[in-house]
C-alpha cells in the first residue's frame, strides 16, 4: 500500500482523536581514527573501496578487533545520557544477507548493550521539558554505501544493478534506542526533533561524533504508533528508517499520525513494518514487511571477547566529561543575563558556541549576542549558509565591538568593517586603521567642516538660536557627509553649540 | 522435539539463501530429525544452573588503539570481484528497500 | 635426496645446516616427490614450485652470507587450503572459491615466510573443513598413503597425506573437532592441536570460531613441537590470540622423561565404539608409559557423552554465519540464474551451486539451531554443555597431568563407506571434539598397527596453556614405541609408486 492510496486524516483532528506514542532510534558515527572492528581509516570521503583492510572487506580468514577508543565514546554517550554502564557485555551476530554488508551479518549489541536505562531531558521551543527515558545505548558497525545504476532518478527502485563502496563498511556506530514516548500529543512531531536536536548537541559536546545530519553522521528511526487514548495499551508502530534532517522527522511524525489515524478510521490494521521518508512528497512508504527475513538468529559474536569496563574506567571517563549543553545553558543564562526567549533564540540559531566565544575574547554578552543574532545572522541568511560558516572569527567581532566601546568607530562604521572582514581584507583594527575608517574628533578638521555647514544653512542657524536647539541634527548631516560618516557626532554637536553660543 | 519436514527445509534453505533442488530438500529433510535427535541429549543435561560458555578461554577487554594500519589498495580489494566498475563492487539488482 | 625426503623436519634442518645439502636441493626433491605420487594420492590442491625455489634459493644465500637463520629455515612446508596466502589460490576445498588468490597473508603464514619455510603448495580438505574423510572436497578425495582405497581422514586428509606420503616434511592443518588429529591417527603422522588461543585465526578461514585452532602436522613430536613454536604468539589481529609466552616445546619434546606423570584414562573414551585392535595398541601405549616411570590412572569425565551433541550444534551454528559472507557479491563464485537475476536470487543460486552437500547440511542445521525459538533449546543448551564439559576437564587435571585416549574409534575406513550416513562420520570426531570445546591442547601419535594392518593413533589431552605437557608424553612414547617397533611406524608403510590407482 502506498501514501496514496488512503486517506489522511487532517493532522489536528487525528490529534483530537488519537494519542500517539513515539519511540526513536538514533545511529551516531562515532569520531574515531578507525573503524570499529579493523585499522581501516574512519573518513567520510575518499575514493571508492581504498579505505578497508581485508577485515572491513570481510575476506575470508579476517577477524574483528574492538576499538578501544570506540569503547570509551560510546560509555561517555552512556554517562551523557545518564545510563548505567555494563559490568560486562558482548557483541553479537545480527545476521540477514544484503549486498552493503561484508559478511551478511552486522556485529552489534543485542541482549547485552554497554549502557541502558538512562533519560535525557529536551526542551521545546516555548521552554517547556520533556523527559525522554532511553533504553539503551549500544555499539555496532555501519555497512557499506549502494549507488542504484540504470533507474531513472539513481533510486533502488527501477536501478538495473548498484554498485557497492564499503569504504563505510565498519565505520563505529552508537545506537541509542529510546522507551515508549508518550504524552507528546499534538507536539510528537517537535519533540521527536527536539530529542534528535538534543543528541545531536551532545554528541557534539562529547567530542565523539562532528554529528552532521546532512553527512548522515546522525540517522534517526522514527517509530509512531497511535492508541484510542492515553491509558490505552500501545498500538502496533511504524518504523521510519534514516530520517535524516530536523525538518524531515518533523514532517515523518505528522505524516504517519494522519496517515495511521486514516488507516484507523477506515478499519484497517497498522502493519508492523518498516518505511521510508521521501522528502519530494513529504510522506513516506512502506518498505519490506517484517516477515521471516527478520529472523536475525543473534548469537554472541564468537570472534570477539566480553568488553567488561572496569568501574575505575568508567568513573575517570565520568570524570573528564565536558559540561553538557543543557547545564551550559543554564549557566551562560545566568552569567549572561539573556531572557529566556533571547537564549532560545541563541541556540535554536546554533550561535552558543559563537557568543561564548566572542565573550570569552572580551566582548559584553548583550553586544556578542546583538552581532551574531543580528548583522551575522542577516547575512549568514543571504548567503544561505551556517553562521559559523561565515568567514569571521568570535576574535574579529569581539575585536570590532571593542573598537565600538572605545568609540574609535560608530556602529555605521562598525558594520561597514564588518563587510570588508567577512570579504577577507583583514582585522578590525587594521582596517580600519588602513582604510582611515576611524571616528574624526580633530578639531581642527571638525570646525572647518561646522563653520561650512552654518554658513550653507542661515535658516537652520536662525531656528537653533531662536530656541529650537533639536534643529542641530540638520546641520549634523551635512557634516557627517562632508566627514563620510566618520565625525565624531558628540564632538561636532558641541562645536556647533559652542559656535552659535547656545547651550 | 518438533520434527523437521520439507517445508521447514525450504524456509530454512530460504533463510541460508541456498537454492536447493527437490531432490535435495527430499534428502535433508529425511536426514534431519535423526542428527537432531542425535544431538538432542544436551537438553537433558542444560539445566538453568549451568552457564552458558561462549569462549573455551575466557579473555575480557582486548581492545586495539585507534591507530590507521595498511590498507588494501583498490585493485587489491576488487581483484576478487565478479564484477566490478567505477572502483566499485558491482552487485546485482536489490529489491526490497523501497 | 631421495632418502633425505624421508628424515624428520629436525634432521633435514640439521643437514641444512651442516652444509649436507641446500635449501634448493631438498625443496626440489620434495617437489620431485610431490610429481612422482601425488597425481595419484591427490593431497595438493595447488604446488607453487617456483615459489617455493625462490624462496629456497634465497634461505641458501642467507645461510651462506653467514646470517642467523631460524631453524626451520629451509625446511619445506606444505600448508592447508583453508589458510589464506597472499599470491597462493586458496579454495578451502570449495568450488566457492575456485580461482580466488587473497590479497593478504594468515599470520601463521607471515611466521612462516619470515622464517624462510619454503611453501610447497596447499593440501586438500574437506570443503570448508567440514569432514572427516577429505571426501567432501569439491576437488575429488585424498587417497590414504597406506592404502589407497582408504580415506586419509579429514579435514585435514590433504596435509596427513602429504606428510606421510614424504612430500613434505612439515604441513600445517587447523582442528575444529580433530580435523588435525584424526587424520594423524588414520596415516600414521602426529597432529597437534594447540590450546585455542595459542596460534593466531587470522587468515584461518573460518569453519567454528569459539573451536577453531591451527596447528602442526609432522611425522615425529619434535617436529611437531618446532613447528608449534614457530607459528604460536600472541596476534594483535585475533581478539582471542593469548597473550602467554610461548613455550618450550622443542625442550619438551626431546626430554623423554615421564617419571612421575600421572596419565588419566578417560572412562568414557575407551569401551565401546572403538574397535578392538585400536583399543590394544591404546592399552599396549599405556604400558608402555607405565614402565617409564608413569602412574596410569582411570578418570571420568561423564558430560563427554553429551559432547559430540554439543559440538553438532555449535560447530553447524557458527558455520552457518561464518559461510553467510560466501554470496557471489565480493568475491569468488557468482551465478546468475536465468529468471529474476536479483542479488537476492544471485546469492541464492551461487550459495546452492558453489557448496557441496555436506556444506548445505550444515549451514542448515545452523540455521535452524539459531533461528527464532529454537536458540534457547539448542544452541543455549549446548554452550551449557561446554561449560559442563570444561568442568570434567578441571576436575580430571586435579588428578592427573595428562588425560589419554585413542584418537579415532577405527582405522582408515574405505572411500565412500560413510558418505550417506552423516551421523555415522560425526562418530569419528567422538574423543577428539571434547579437547576443541573445552579450548585445551590434544596432540595424537601413532600407536601401531591396527585392524588390517593399519595405523591407529593415542591422543593426549593436557590442560589449557601446558601443550608444553603433550610434547613430554608424546617425545618420551614415541621413543619408546619406536624402540619396540624398530624405527617409525610409517616405514612399514608400502611403498608409493607413480602408477596409477588400480
Ligand atoms: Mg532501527
Ligand atoms: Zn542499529
Amino acid at each position: 500500500m502506498t501514501a496514496t492510496d488512503i486517506d489522511l486524516v487532517d493532522y489536528d483532528e487525528a490529534i483530537a482523536r488519537f494519542d500517539p506514542v513515539l519511540g526513536i532510534e538514533v545511529h551516531v558515527e562515532l569520531g574515531t581514527a578507525t573503524k570499529m572492528f579493523d585499522g581501516a581509516p574512519n573518513i567520510f570521503a575518499a575514493e571508492p573501496n581504498t579505505a578497508i583492510t581485508p577485515t572491513s572487506l570481510g575476506l575470508p580468514g579476517s577477524l574483528p578487533v574492538v576499538n578501544g577508543a570506540a569503547v570509551e565514546y560510546a560509555i561517555r554517550i552512556g554517562l551523557a545520557l545518564n545510563c548505567s554502564i555494563a559490568e560486562t557485555c558482548r557483541f553479537a551476530r545480527k545476521q540477514y544477507f544484503y549486498p552493503d554488508l561484508t559478511k551478511n551479518f552486522q556485529t552489534s549489541q543485542y541482549d547485552e548493550p554497554i549502557a541502558y536505562e538512562g533519560w535525557v531531558d529536551v526542551e521545546l521551543e516555548d521552554g517547556e521539558i520533556i523527559r525522554v527515558e532511553i533504553e539503551r545505548a549500544h555499539m555496532e558497525e555501519d555497512a557499506g554505501k549502494n549507488t542504484h545504476v540504470g533507474g531513472a532518478t539513481g533510486r533502488i527502485h527501477g536501478a538495473t544493478h548498484s554498485q557497492v563502496d564499503y569504504n563505510r563498511a565498519g565505520v563505529p556506530l552508537v545506537e541509542i534506542v529510546t522507551k515508549p514516548i508518550p504524552n507528546t500529543k499534538g507536539r510528537a512531531p517537535e519533540v521527536a526533533a527536539a530529542y534528535v536536536r538534543t543528541l545531536r548537541d551532545i554528541f557534539r559536546t562529547l567530542e565523539v561524533s562532528e554529528a552532521k545530519m546532512e553527512r548522515g553522521n546522525v540517522r534517526a528511526d522514527i517509530n509512531v504508533s497511535l492508541r484510542e487514548n492515553a491509558q490505552a495499551e500501545l498500538g502496533t508502530r511504524t518504523e521510519t528508517k534514516n530520517v535524516n534532517s530536523f525538518r524531515s522527522i518533523e514532517r515523518t511524525v505528522r505524516f504517519e499520525i494522519s496517515r495511521q489515524a486514516g488507516m484507523l478510521d477506515a478499519g484497517q490494521k497498522i502493519i508492523q513494518e518498516t518505511r521510508h521518508f521521501h522528502e519530494d512528497t513529504g510522506g513516506t512508504s512502506s518498505g519490506r514487511p517484517k516477515s521471516d527475513a527478520e529472523d536475525y538468529r543473534y548469537f554472541p559474536e564468537p570472534d570477539l571477547v566480553p568488553v567488561a569496563p572496569s568501574r575505575e574506567w568508567v568513573e575517570e571517563i565520568r570524570a573528564g566529561l565536558p559540561e553538557l549543553p543543557a547545564a551550559r545553558r543554564r549557566r551562560l543564562l545566568g552569567e549572561w543575563g539573556f531572557s529566556d526567549l533571547e537564549m532560545r533564540d541563541v541556540v535554536n540559531a546554533d550561535a552558543l558556541d559563537l557568543i561564548e566565544a566572542t565573550v570569552a575574547a572580551g566582548a559584553g554578552a548583550q553586544s556578542a549576542r546583538k552581532w551574531w543574532m543580528g548583522e551575522l545572522a542577516r547575512i549568514a541568511k543571504d548567503r544561505e549558509v551556517d553562521i559559523a560558516a561565515l568567514a569571521i572569527t568570535p576574535a574579529q567581532v569581539a575585536e570590532l565591538q571593542g573598537l565600538v566601546d572605545g568609540s574609535k568607530i560608530n556602529d555605521k562604521i562598525a558594520k561597514q568593517v564588518l563587510t570588508k572582514v567577512l570579504d577577507g581584507k583583514g582585522d578590525p583594527a587594521a582596517i580600519v586603521e588602513s582604510e582611515g575608517l576611524a571616528v574624526v574628533s580633530d578639531d581642527s578638521v571638525l570646525t572647518g567642516a561646522v563653520d561650512q555647514a552654518i554658513a550653507d544653512n542661515p535658516d537652520v542657524v536662525a531656528k537653533i538660536q531662536g530656541g529650537k536647539v533639536q534643529a542641530i541634527g540638520a546641520l549634523i548631516g551635512p557634516i557627517m557627509k562632508a566627514t563620510r560618516g566618520q565625525a565624531d557626532a558628540g564632538r561636532v554637536r558641541e562645536i556647533i553649540m559652542e559656535k552659535l553660543g547656545v547651550s | 522435539m518438533p520434527s523437521i519436514g520439507r517445508d521447514d527445509v525450504a524456509r530454512l534453505a530460504d533463510l541460508a539463501r541456498i537454492q536447493l533442488t527437490e531432490e535435495e530438500i527430499d534428502r535433508f529433510a529425511g536426514e534431519f530429525d535423526s542428527i537432531m535427535d542425535a544431538v538432542a541429549s544436551v537438553s537433558e543435561v542444560a539445566s538453568e544452573d549451568v552457564p552458558a560458555t561462549s569462549h573455551p578461554i575466557a579473555l575480557t577487554n582486548v581492545f586495539r588503539e585507534d591507530v590507521v594500519e595498511t590498507t588494501l589498495t583498490q585493485e587489491q580489494a576488487l581483484a576478487g570481484a565478479p564484477e566490478a566498475q567505477d572502483g566499485r563492487f558491482a552487485v546485482p539488482q536489490i529489491l526490497g528497500e523501497e | 635426496m631421495t632418502e633425505m625426503i624421508r628424515r624428520s623436519a629436525a634432521a633435514q634442518a640439521a643437514a641444512l645446516a651442516a652444509g649436507e645439502a641446500s635449501s634448493e636441493e631438498l625443496t626440489g626433491a620434495h617437489l620431485d616427490r610431490i610429481t612422482a605420487v601425488d597425481g595419484d594420492l591427490n593431497a595438493f590442491l595447488h604446488v607453487n614450485s617456483d615459489e617455493a625455489l625462490t624462496v629456497a634459493r634465497d634461505v641458501d644465500s642467507r645461510r651462506a652470507a653467514g646470517e642467523k637463520l631460524h631453524p626451520l629455515a629451509g625446511v619445506p612446508i606444505a600448508v592447508k587450503d583453508i589458510v589464506v596466502t597472499e599470491g597462493q589460490p586458496t579454495t578451502a576445498g570449495s568450488k566457492m572459491l575456485e580461482g580466488w588468490i587473497p590479497p593478504y597473508d594468515a599470520t601463521l603464514v607471515t611466521k612462516l615466510r619470515t622464517a624462510g619455510l619454503p611453501m610447497l603448495g596447499k593440501t586438500n580438505m574437506d570443503e570448508f573443513a567440514m569432514g572427516s574423510s577429505t571426501e567432501s572436497s569439491a576437488y575429488g578425495p585424498t587417497r590414504n598413503p597406506w592404502d589407497r582405497d582408504r580415506i586419509p581422514g579429514g579435514s585435514g586428509g590433504g596435509s596427513a597425506a602429504a606428510v606421510g606420503a614424504y612430500e613434505a616434511p612439515l604441513a600445517i592443518g587447523t582442528d575444529t573437532g580433530g580435523s588435525i588429529r584424526q587424520p594423524g591417527a588414520v596415516t600414521g603422522t602426529v597432529g597437534v592441536k594447540p590450546t585455542y588461543g595459542s596460534v593466531s585465526r587470522y587468515g584461518l578461514i573460518a569453519m567454528a570460531s569459539s573451536l577453531d585452532q591451527a596447528g602442526p602436522v609432522t611425522r615425529t613430536v619434535e617436529d611437531s613441537a618446532m613447528l608449534h613454536e614457530l607459528i604460536a604468539g600472541h596476534d594483535r589481529h585475533d581478539s582471542t590470540s593469548l597473550t602467554d609466552p610461548v613455550g618450550a616445546f622443542t625442550q619438551a619434546a626431546r626430554a623423554k622423561d615421564v617419571t612421575g606423570l600421572r596419565v588419566g584414562v578417560i572412562e568414557e573414551l575407551e569401551g565401546e565404539g572403538f574397535a578392538p585392535e585400536v583399543r590394544a595398541r591404546f592399552t599396549e601405549s599405556l604400558t608402555q608409559l607405565e614402565r617409564a616411570g608413569a602412574e596410569i590412572v582411570r578418570v571420568s569425565c561423564p558430560n563427554f557423552t553429551y559432547a559430540l551433541g554439543a559440538y553438532y550444534l555449535i560447530m553447524p551454528s557458527e558455520a552457518s554465519s561464518n559461510l553467510a559472507k560466501f554470496d557471489g557479491m565480493r568475491f569468488g563464485l557468482r551465478v546468475v540464474p536465468e529468471d529474476h537475476p536479483t542479488a537476492e536470487n544471485v546469492m541464492k543460486a551461487t550459495r546452492g551451486a558453489g557448496f557441496g552437500d555436506e556444506v548445505k547440511r550444515r549451514i542448515l542445521l545452523g540455521t535452524y539451531a539459531l533461528s527464532a525459538g529454537y536458540y534457547d533449546a539448542y544452541y543455549g543448551s549446548a554452550q551449557k554443555v561446554r561449560t559442563l564439559v570444561q568442568r570434567d576437564f578441571t576436575t580430571a587435571f586435579e588428578q592427573v597431568d595428562v588425560l589419554a585416549s585413542p584418537t579415532a574409534p577405527t582405522v582408515a575406513f574405505r572411500l565412500g563407506e560413510q558418505v550417506d550416513d552423516p551421523t555415522a562420520m560425526y562418530m569419528n570426531d567422538i574423543a577428539t571434539i571434547p579437547a576443541n570445546l573445552a579450548g585445551v591442547p590434544g596432540i595424537s601419535l601413532p600407536s601401531g598397527l591396527a585392524e588390517d594392518g593399519l595405523p591407529a593413533g593415542i591422543q593426549f589431552l593436557a590442560p589449557a596453556r601446558a601443550d608444553e605437557r603433550l610434547y613430554q608424553v608424546g617425545g618420551a612414547l614415541e621413543a619408546l614405541l619406536e624402540d619396540s617397533w624398530g624405527g617409525p611406524l610409517l616405514a612399514q608403510a608400502p611403498e608409493l609408486t607413480g602408477g596409477a590407482h588400480s
